[in-house]
């Protein structure tokens, strides 16, 4: 592709579904643009059958991850100046994930693996009783804390390299969200959680690449969520609370 | 559960991002290194079997051991040995010990003392 005019962002965004391709736009470079914005672009200005998906714009919703540059990202706040190689975009849909067109991913693969982690929370109370108070001072609490931000976003699924090679393996954002139930007292189920995740695509599936932890957008830290699901599936095997 | 065609796997994205990934590479060298190790261990008891039929297969075995070739060779094994119990204890500190800072550089560190090992293996013997 020849190099962009000045003032011009040469971009290449993925049509069609698995066996589509790259098809090339010029688009105007604006101040603090981010990637979100040039596909908004492309679509409202030059190609209005171009599908993606987009909610908040601020981050918070996690609808909008795309592959940039062969990197997935949450395109919202994706600066094209942090990101652009010469002017150049290459925008494709997350990988790891069926396509359904253009830019949209489908992610039930991502969420039904979240179920099958365990990844609902299992009250022990019922809307009769007293609210159960949050101590955010308990070590637990804090543990947990550390990664209840996660917006589902799918980029650490998407950068997974054990996902790429297993299909049966649950993925980064499941596990964590595993870890951080696991560390909530409020939670009643946390035996059939831990054999889900002590299970074959499970925790132990992970090779710690620690792409999850170095992709996420929120800065959560998966791996280090896994390797303690690892230790704690190793500890509760060893006292025969959970089998093989 | 996705067993429909991704992107990825119709191979179609160009250059693989992934392999840009340091610890990617060091994953791959932990595997190459340790599969390297697991295809030489039927040649070192097949040598050491050779002990079974009499000093002289032995004794014929290890002067043949002593060209320059054969020590390159195993300046190559000690190497892998090297990198692969390095990057064996790097992941052992990642899983257990909570230490996730820097892995890039701690591999690059191992991947550097391996072949510091492999090198002062080979001026000892050559």
């Amino acid at each position: 592709m020849a190099q962009p005019a000045a003032g011009e962002l040469s971009v290449s965004i993925w049509r069609g579904g698995a066996e589509g391709g790259f098809e090339a736009y010029r688009v105007p470079a604006r101040a603090s643009q981010t990637v979100l914005d040039v596909v908004t672009h492309v679509q409202r200005h030059i190609d209005p059958s171009l599908s993606y998906r987009f909610a908040c714009r601020v981050g918070m919703c996690g609808s909008c991850a795309m592959t940039v540059n062969g990197r997935p990202r949450w395109t919202c706040r994706t600066h094209v100046s942090k990101v652009a190689e010469g002017g150049r975009l290459e925008i494709a849909p997350l990988a790891n994930m069926p396509v359904i067109k253009d830019l949209a991913a489908d992610m039930r693969p991502f969420f039904e693996k979240w179920q099958a982690a365990g990844g609902a929370f299992e009250p022990t109370l019922t809307r009769a009783d007293p609210v159960e108070p949050v101590r955010p001072s308990e070590p637990a609490r804090k543990v947990a804390d550390a990664g209840i931000e996660c917006i589902n976003c799918g980029v650490c699924y998407a950068g997974c390299d054990t996902v790429r090679w297993n299909d049966d393996y649950l993925g980064p954002a499941a596990l964590n969200r595993a870890w951080t139930l696991m560390n909530d007292r409020r939670d009643g189920a946390q035996g059939p959680r831990l054999a889900a995740v002590a299970a074959g695509g499970g925790c132990h599936a992970c090779h710690s690449h620690q792409s999850c932890q170095e992709f996420c957008p929120q800065s959560l830290d998966p791996t280090g969520s896994i390797a303690s699901l690892k230790r704690l599936a190793t500890r509760a095997y060893l006292r025969g609370e959970i089998k093989a | 559960m996705s067993g429909s065609p991704t992107i990825a796997s119709a191979a179609r994205r160009g250059p693989r991002a992934y392999r840009r990934n340091a610890l990617w590479v060091a994953a791959m060298v932990h595997r190459l290194s340790g599969l390297g190790l697991a295809a030489f261990l039927p040649f070192h008891f097949l040598a050491l079997g050779l002990s079974l039929q009499g000093a002289a297969h032995l004794d014929g075995f290890l002067r043949w051991t002593d060209t320059p070739v054969v020590k390159l060779a195993e300046g190559g094994l000690v190497f892998l040995l090297a990198v692969h119990f390095l990057g064996g204890l790097r992941i052992l500190l990642v899983e257990n010990f909570d230490w996730r800072a820097n892995q890039a550089r701690l591999a690059l560190s191992a991947g550097g003392a391996a072949a510091v090992i492999a090198f002062a293996f080979l001026v000892r013997v050559l």
